[in-house]
């Protein structure tokens, strides 16, 4: 499947989903209705697309200039050896959008990761939950509006399991 | 928030929880396994990262696309220059850099010699905590050999930022024949004493083989790459799939395993490191003898500094041999010849006008290297898998967003289904296996 008609077929199949299509320095990114994510990446799995692998998952905070955050995903097709980039964006006051949990496994660990970083709410998710910061954290680091170098506050010491 | 974790919720009243790390000899320092146990069979299990945490990713926003270059070398620190070729290739492709014939060999040289000592210190700290600490003994005398090519080129064992954006920065030593093909000898020696001692040892073997094992099905849906999902036999390498600085050209085989389990990771492993040395002989041959400086008579920097106050010296001016690459006539060979990404040779900056000016327009807060607005993804074939960067410019200095893909953050991810239903001892050699570095997974 070349790529011209991986984006006729992508946008056959994925219909309403895809907002537009784009190119970034040469790679294809396909821009999806923030309400169809979970849909469209499911369809996608499934041959003849075949991304078989969620490569990686993260955010981008445009909030200041744009009012939005956006999420990006890069999916993997092992037989076909492409891979794909998609986004999407969702309102920076209430981001919200459907979890992939159920699709692929590091589903959970990438998504606690941006509810961790960004405070995006994946709903659906089984377990969201801080990841790499810890609970009692103040803020979402990686948001512009997290400063650089902010003390966070002492926590009181764990009763521990 | 609950205060209280998902295993704490749901552990039954009459199993054990027992914390395993993050203060424990076999966590590499910084992951903490929380167990549900009966007896000591693992029920359910819970990982917890982020102990090492320290914000890579809003550091490098606040950084230079220049200045950040020193941040990547501590993501994977067993394998720092693989992580700086990865990063650098990022920015290339959205310059639209070329680098030429030579500072891309030598990358390549510089990576396959990381990617030997990530597996050997893997391999070893995984011998190590099942017994086997003669192996590691062994592994850490060749692991030296192989830092010993890497330190008298780049001057720094682990911290080398030694590949810059267009290029790398200086030229390979001078005795980099002599130091590698000791190291090759030295290494192809240790692996053959630890395949003797552990290929058909059954301690070991009862260990690993069967245990910590993956479908190809799972190891894909967790987005595993690398040794890890080889040794299920996918046959998924970055350098064969998506090939970068000319692998395509050299001879390889992409080694792959049968059972997804701990003795195939360890087995990919070693026949990898096989495959890189024959990769690193292929290098050094291509790789030219540096061309001789030209002859005639040669001064101090400090003399060239004070002459050039009244008219510019055209002696040739004498490098320590730590500055090698800046020497102008090398410069050619190892860094694109682009204003906008090179960083112009001392020997300018310190005796013109117009060198001068060069470098400060190349430092100033706002000058610099500035990729045009867009997002990019790239990705290398690091020590655990694939390596990738994905960068947003909004045509600043600094990246507006750059985000790494760690390669053992999804591979860890899978350590919980791995270790349910096992015994304690298993979560070793299967933690093991993983090479967990701390630096990468928790950023």
């Amino acid at each position: 499947m070349g790529q011209e008609n991986l984006i006729e077929a992508v946008r056959e199949k994925l219909g309403e989903a895809v907002e537009r299509v784009a190119d970034s320095f040469g790679d294809t990114v396909v821009i999806l209705r923030p309400g169809a994510v979970r849909a469209a990446m499911a369809a996608l799995r499934e041959p003849p697309f075949d991304y078989a692998v969620l490569l990686d998952l993260t955010c981008v905070d445009f909030a200041a200039a744009e009012g939005r955050f956006e999420l990006v995903y890069h999916l993997y097709s092992l037989s076909r050896n492409v891979r794909l980039r998609l986004k999407a964006s969702l309102p920076a006051a209430a981001p919200v959008v459907e979890t992939l949990v159920g699709l692929w496994k590091n589903a959970e660990w990438l998504e606690r990761e941006v509810y961790d970083m960004f405070g995006v709410d994946f709903r659906g998710h089984p377990y969201l939950r801080r990841l790499l910061t810890y609970e009692g954290f103040e803020g979402h680091a990686l948001r512009k509006s997290y400063p650089w170098r902010l003390a966070q506050p002492r926590i009181p010491l764990k009763d521990d399991v | 928030m609950d205060p209280l974790a998902r295993i704490q919720r749901e552990a039954r009243p009459e199993s054990m929880l027992l914390n395993m790390g993050p203060s424990h000899p076999a966590m590499h320092g910084t992951l903490r396994i929380m167990l549900e146990l009966d007896g000591e069979k693992i029920l359910n299990a819970e990982a917890e990262i982020g102990y090492l945490h320290r914000g890579f990713e809003k550091t490098c926003e606040n950084k230079t696309y220049f200045n950040l270059l020193i941040y990547t070398d501590r993501l994977n620190y067993v394998s720092p220059l693989i992580n700086n070729v990865g990063y650098v290739m990022t920015v290339e492709k959205m310059m639209g850099v070329t680098v030429p014939e030579r500072a891309q060999l030598i990358r390549v040289l510089m990576s396959e010699v990381s990617r030997v000592s990530d597996h050997l210190t893997c391999l070893a700290a995984m011998a190590m905590e099942n017994g086997a600490f003669t192996v590691f003994l062994y592994m850490m005398k060749a692991r030296e050999f192989l830092w010993d090519v890497i330190e008298f080129t780049t001057g720094a064992r682990m911290t080398t930022s030694y590949v810059r954006i267009g290029g790398v920065r200086a030229d390979l030593h001078p005795g980099w024949r002599d130091s590698l093909s000791t190291a090759i000898v030295e290494t192809r020696k240790v692996l053959k004493d630890v395949s003797g001692l552990l290929d058909k040892n059954s301690i070991f073997i009862g260990r690993t083989r069967g245990v910590g094992a993956i479908s190809r099905e799972d190891a894909l849906s967790y987005g595993w790459t690398g040794p890890c999902l080889r040794s299920t036999g996918i046959p998924y390498d970055v350098r064969k799939a998506h090939p970068y600085l000319g692998y395509d050209r050299l001879a390889f085989e992409v080694p792959v395993g049968e059972r997804g389990d701990n003795y195939d990771r360890y087995i990919v492993r070693m026949r990898e490191m096989e495959q890189s040395l024959r990769i690193l002989e292929q290098v050094a041959a291509l790789i030219p003898d540096a061309a001789p400086l030209p002859p005639g008579p040669e001064i101090e920097p400090a003399e060239a500094i004070r002459r050039s106050r009244r008219a510019r010296a055209s002696e040739r001016i004498r490098l320590s041999p730590n500055l090698e690459g800046s020497e102008i006539q090398r410069l050619a060979g190892l860094t694109a010849q682009d204003k906008r990404v090179a960083v112009p040779s001392k020997e300018e900056t310190y005796t013109t006008m117009e060198g001068l000016i060069d470098h400060f327009l190349f430092f100033m807060s706002g000058k610099g290297i500035r990729p045009p607005k867009g997002d990019v993804y790239f990705s290398v074939e690091g020590g655990n898998g694939e390596l990738g960067y994905y960068i947003v410019s909004d045509g600043t200095d600094r990246p507006y967003r750059l985000h790494l893909r760690a390669p053992c953050f999804h591979i860890v991810s899978a350590l919980e289904q791995l270790i349910r239903g096992r015994l304690i001892a298993d979560v070793i050699p299967t933690f093991g296996s993983m090479n967990m570095i701390g630096g990468e997974l928790d950023r």
